[in-house]
Order: C-alpha cells, then sequence, then structure tokens
C-alpha cells in the first residue's frame, strides 16, 4: 500500500497546508500567527517522522539493543521549536503593540486607518 | 602554536553575539551604543583580515568544538562569502558611526541599549550565514538575524513600522520555514547536512523526487528572503518605516545575504548534480528579474516617499544581481557579485544621506523637501555622487557592475541584445528617479521656512562622505570586489559538469 506507507508524509503535507492556508486567507492578525505556528509544527513532523528507525529504540547504549532511532533530526528540530517560540512571541508582541496604535488586530481596519 | 589568525571566522560572530547580552545591562545609553559600534568595528576589521588573507590565496575553515566535519558545524571562509562578510560588517559599522541622532530621535533613552543588542544580533545573524558551511546552523542564523531585524524595524517612529513588520514577520518566516523543509527533505535523502558533503552525496539520489522538491522548496524561501519580485510586497514598507540607521543597515545587506546563499546553494548543491537544472534555473529566475528590473523601477518613477522610492529601486537592483546569475556563466556570475558589492554601496550612500536629511525634516516627501539643497550643500552633493553610482555613471561604482552585466548579456545572442536594451532602459529610469529627487532638493520652492534647518551633524555627515567616496574609490580602482568577484564566480562555477 504505496498511500498508507506514506502516510506520516501526507500528514506533513494537510497540516502544512492548513497552516499555510490560514496564515494567506485569514484577515485577523492573531489567527495569521495560529496559521503560522501549525505551518511550523507540520515541519517539525516532517523531521521527527525521518528520525524514526522501525523497531528501533531511543539511541542510549544498552545490551542486548542494536537497532536505534536517528537522534539527529529530533535535536535538529528541538532547536526549531526554540525559534518557532521565539517567532510567535515576537509576532505576538508586536500584534499587542498593533493593538495599542491602532485599536485593532484586523487587516483591513488597519490598512483603512492609516489612509485616514 | 595557536595563532590568532585561524580563529578569525569564530570570532567574526561570537564577537558580535556575545556582546549583544553585555550591551543591553549598559547604561547610559551612549555607553550601549560604544560598546555596540566597538563590536561591530571588530568584526569589520576581523572582515577586512580574513579578505586579504583569501587574497593572498587561504581559505580559511574552523571546526567548531574541533569536531571534523561532517560530523561536527563547520565554518568556512573563501573569496565569495568573504565579500558578503565585508559588505555586513561595513554597513552595520557605518550605519553605527552615523545613527546617533536618529536612534535618539526615534527611541527612548531607556530603551537604546535594547534596541543596540538586538543590532548586535542582527550583525551576528547575517555574519553567520556567509561563514557557515552548515546547512541547518545556516537555518538558525538565519532566524536569529531575522528576528533581530523585525526586532530594530520595529524601532520607527511611525506607527506603520508595526504592520511593515507584522507582514515581514510571516513572509520571513514562511521563507525560512520553506527553506527548512528543503534542507529536511536533503538531509533525508543523503543524510547529510554539511554543503560541500551534500555535494558529493546528492548526484547519487539527484533523480529522486524529493530533492527536486527540496530544490523548489529551497528555491522560493530564499527568494522571499532576498525580496526577489513577485515576493517582494514585505520590502518597501519595512525599509520606508524603519529608523534611518536600520535602513541603511538592512538595504545594504540583509537581501544580499539571501541572494548569496541562494546562490551558493544553488551552485554549490543543485547545479552540478540535477539533470537540466541550470536552463530551469535561467528560464524561471530570468524573467523574475526583467520584470522586478521593469516593474520596480517603474514604480519608483511615480513613488513621492523618498524612502520608499529608493526602497523599489532596491527590488530592482536585486534583478540586476538575479539576471547576472540566471545567464550560469562566468562573465554573469561575476557580474553578479560585483554588483552584490557596489549596489550596497551605492545603497547604503544614499540611506546615510537620507538619513541626515531627515535629522532636519519630518517627513519624507519629495514635497517636504524642496530647495533643501541650499541649507545642506554637503548632504546634497553626497546625495548626488551615490546616485550617480545607482544610475551607473562612469567613474562610479555602479558604472563598473552595469559594465561586467552588458558584457556577459553580449555573450548571448540575441536574446543578449533584448536584455542589454532591459538595462539601458532601467538606468535611464533610473536617471529619471534620482532627478526627480535631485530636483525637488535643489530647484523646488521650499514648502516650508528653511530658516532653521543646517546642515546634518557633523559625524553624521562624515559618514556619508566615506561612503560616498567609497563608491567614487571602487569606481576607478575596481581591483579588489572584481577580483572576490571573479575567483567566487570560479568556485561557483567549478562544481559544473
Amino acid at each position: 500500500m504505496e498511500l498508507l506507507g506514506l502516510f506520516y508524509y501526507w500528514v506533513f503535507a494537510i497540516v502544512l497546508m492548513i497552516g499555510f492556508y490560514a496564515v494567506i486567507a485569514k484577515r485577523n492578525l492573531i489567527k495569521k500567527l495560529i496559521g503560522l505556528s501549525i505551518f511550523q509544527a507540520a515541519v517539525f513532523l516532517l523531521y521527527i517522522t525521518m528520525g524514526k528507525v522501525e523497531g528501533g529504540t531511543a539511541p542510549i547504549f544498552q545490551d542486548g539493543v542494536t537497532l536505534y532511532s536517528n537522534p539527529l533530526p529530533q535535536v535538529l528540530i528541538l532547536t526549531a521549536i526554540v525559534v518557532g517560540i521565539s517567532t510567535t512571541a515576537l509576532g505576538l508582541g508586536i500584534v499587542v503593540r498593533i493593538k495599542e496604535e491602532y485599536g485593532s488586530i484586523e487587516e483591513d481596519e488597519i490598512q483603512q486607518r492609516d489612509r485616514q | 602554536m595557536i595563532s590568532l589568525d585561524q580563529h578569525l571566522p569564530a570570532l567574526q560572530v561570537i564577537v558580535p553575539m556575545l556582546s549583544a547580552p553585555l550591551v543591553m545591562l549598559l547604561k547610559p545609553s551612549g555607553l550601549a551604543r560604544a560598546a555596540a559600534t566597538a563590536a561591530s568595528l571588530f568584526a569589520f576589521f576581523v572582515a577586512i583580515a580574513m579578505t586579504i588573507g583569501v587574497l593572498d590565496g587561504n581559505t580559511y575553515t574552523y571546526r567548531m568544538g574541533s569536531w571534523p566535519a561532517p560530523y561536527g558545524i563547520e565554518l568556512a571562509v573563501d573569496r565569495f562569502s568573504a565579500l558578503l562578510l565585508l559588505i555586513v560588517t561595513g554597513a552595520s559599522t557605518l550605519a553605527l558611526l552615523a545613527g546617533r541622532r536618529s536612534v535618539d530621535s526615534d527611541i527612548d533613552e531607556s530603551r537604546q541599549p535594547l534596541f543596540y543588542a538586538a543590532w548586535l544580533l542582527a550583525l551576528a545573524g547575517l555574519v553567520g550565514i556567509p561563514l557557515s558551511a552548515d546547512a541547518f546552523n545556516i537555518f538558525v542564523f538565519m532566524e536569529i538575524s531575522s528576528l533581530a531585524s523585525y526586532v530594530i524595524i520595529a524601532g520607527g517612529a511611525d506607527r506603520r513600522a508595526l504592520p511593515a513588520v507584522f507582514k515581514y514577520l510571516i513572509m520571513g518566516t514562511v521563507g525560512a520555514t520553506f527553506y527548512l523543509i528543503g534542507i529536511g527533505l536533503i538531509y533525508l535523502m543523503t543524510g547529510t547536512l554539511n554543503l560541500a558533503d551534500m555535494e558529493l552525496r546528492i548526484h547519487e539520489v539527484a533523480d529522486e523526487a524529493p530533492i527536486l522538491v527540496a530544490a523548489g522548496f529551497i528555491t522560493i524561501g530564499l527568494a522571499l528572503k532576498a525580496a526577489i519580485f513577485p515576493l517582494h510586497v514585505w520590502l518597501p514598507n519595512a525599509y520606508t518605516y524603519a529608523p534611518n540607521p536600520v535602513t541603511v543597515f538592512l538595504a545594504a545587506c540583509s537581501t544580499k545575504v539571501s541572494l548569496y546563499l541562494l546562490l551558493r546553494f544553488d551552485f554549490f548543491v543543485f547545479q552540478g548534480n540535477l539533470v537540466n537544472h541550470d536552463i530551469q534555473f535561467t528560464w524561471f529566475l530570468m524573467p523574475l528579474a526583467v520584470l522586478a528590473i521593469l516593474i520596480a523601477s517603474g514604480v519608483a518613477l511615480f513613488e513621492q516617499n523618498i524612502k520608499r522610492l529608493l526602497a523599489y529601486s532596491s527590488i530592482a537592483q536585486i534583478g540586476y544581481i538575479l539576471l547576472g546569475a540566471s545567464f550560469v556563466t562566468l562573465a554573469g556570475l561575476t557580474a553578479s557579485t560585483v554588483h552584490l558589492f557596489n549596489h550596497a554601496l551605492a545603497k547604503g550612500a544614499l540611506f546615510l544621506a537620507v538619513g541626515c536629511l531627515a535629522t532636519q525634516v519630518a517627513g519624507m516627501r519629495l514635497a517636504d523637501l524642496g530647495g533643501i539643497a541650499k541649507r545642506m550643500p554637503w548632504t546634497a552633493a553626497a546625495f548626488i555622487v551615490a546616485g550617480f553610482s545607482l544610475i551607473g555613471i562612469p567613474g562610479t561604482a555602479g558604472f563598473i557592475s552595469k559594465w561586467y552585466l552588458i558584457t556577459a548579456a553580449l555573450e548571448h545572442g540575441t536574446l543578449g541584445i533584448a536584455l542589454v536594451a532591459v538595462l539601458v532602459i532601467s538606468s535611464l529610469m533610473a536617471v529619471v528617479y534620482i532627478w526627480r529627487i535631485v530636483e525637488a532638493i535643489y530647484f523646488a520652492e521650499p514648502a516650508a521656512d528653511l530658516s532653521a534647518i543646517r546642515e546634518a551633524p557633523r559625524m553624521m555627515l562624515l559618514v556619508t562622505w566615506i561612503a560616498a567616496l567609497a563608491n567614487l574609490y571602487f569606481g576607478l580602482v575596481p581591483e579588489v570586489p572584481a577580483t572576490l568577484a571573479a575567483s567566487a564566480a570560479d568556485t561557483l562555477l567549478e562544481h559544473l559538469p
């Protein structure tokens, strides 16, 4: 079953597109940021899936175990998660400032207020 | 024996990065500014030292924590990266030296140490990208520089800086995430993150779908970061509403670093290994480059705000750099690398002059600047010199890169002639939009009383003139950037079959 074998990658692609859709289509800045987080989370899934070896265990050296999962993608994605959190935090910080200055977090209202 | 020389690549990135938390703690703000400037100046000297080294034929490699590549993270400096390091650290230093008055007027005294700390982090990220030879490490540096640049752009006094930064944050993050997906797919197929190792291993799996998808994701992701038309929409507002020194810094180098990475990745990893990649590269990027040149120059013709006008001109100039690269020839790549350097000089000097004007006038619209040259003759003259360089008048740095570009285009027969026509038309457009500013500042009737306006602070003027004279110097004596660019192009192309 080709389709089922690639199940993880389908999940990655679908989650990615859900996030991307929210980033593009939503006009509310908080919803955009939520979309961005989902978008990034999909990439985390991609990395974590690829490190898994079937039947493999956590890469801790012990007797009787010869098959380990690849720890490197997990380490990489730990870094990427930190980056993702900082981006979201900074984005939310900017949204707070926008709300203070414009009194709104809807994109069209902000644009309208700038035109006045 | 441990010599300082071999540690230069590590010092280049570590000094700005570790100075950032220190600068944050310093009070009063004058001390923070001095420390930040010193750190940036130090990074500039390191970059000069390494440039001299690579011109002598050395290459620098540095194993982080002594772990050998491809397992450890490696820093590597060749002539291409040395050129970028020079641009980034130079722009940061000049902008910091000139930026005092603008920062004082835009940012609260108490927040200035934080601003300078973010600045140094942006600097550390931007020098990290050309330094690192590890694809994932580059992603981390890219995000450090982006997050820090969002912060310093948001320091702009105008509230419109905030939505501009938000847009930049969204698009920048999408770009970086695309790059991350690309890296992930390559890692999936090759099991390596080291660029040199990747190049060796990728040809075994080059015709597999994930590699092609990775090439697409990486190209688009970096195109977003580099503001390649039509993915440039974050750029004009971000440049317009950022504090002036930030505009100088970022306009001179942030998009250039992404372009560097695009070229490095494409030519180093993909070009020699993927079937027909050169043809796809040319036919995908050349039309975008031509559109960028024509449309962005066209928009600049009608723009009223001079910062935004120069921002649109930057988008057109990114088109030039891309056009040179899209030829996939030695002459083309040399042209595009030379233009990376020369455009940073010209645009840096122009934005410095704009910064000088901004110390005396509130608005940056053409109408606000009427007749200001009479009160600020030195600033206006520096603006003209840098403007000439942007247009490409002989004797300025801009001319050198236009000359290289036209020579490269003429290797391509009829198509080349059409492209030369595009270059000539866009240069004429540059004449017109620079002339509109010159006309306003020299000949237009003043909109308000000008008697309170005097010349910009001396330090700022001095830095602006250093940048303007550098445009003349590198126009008359182009050996250093030309040699670096030619051998950078050579390095990029030697991976082609």
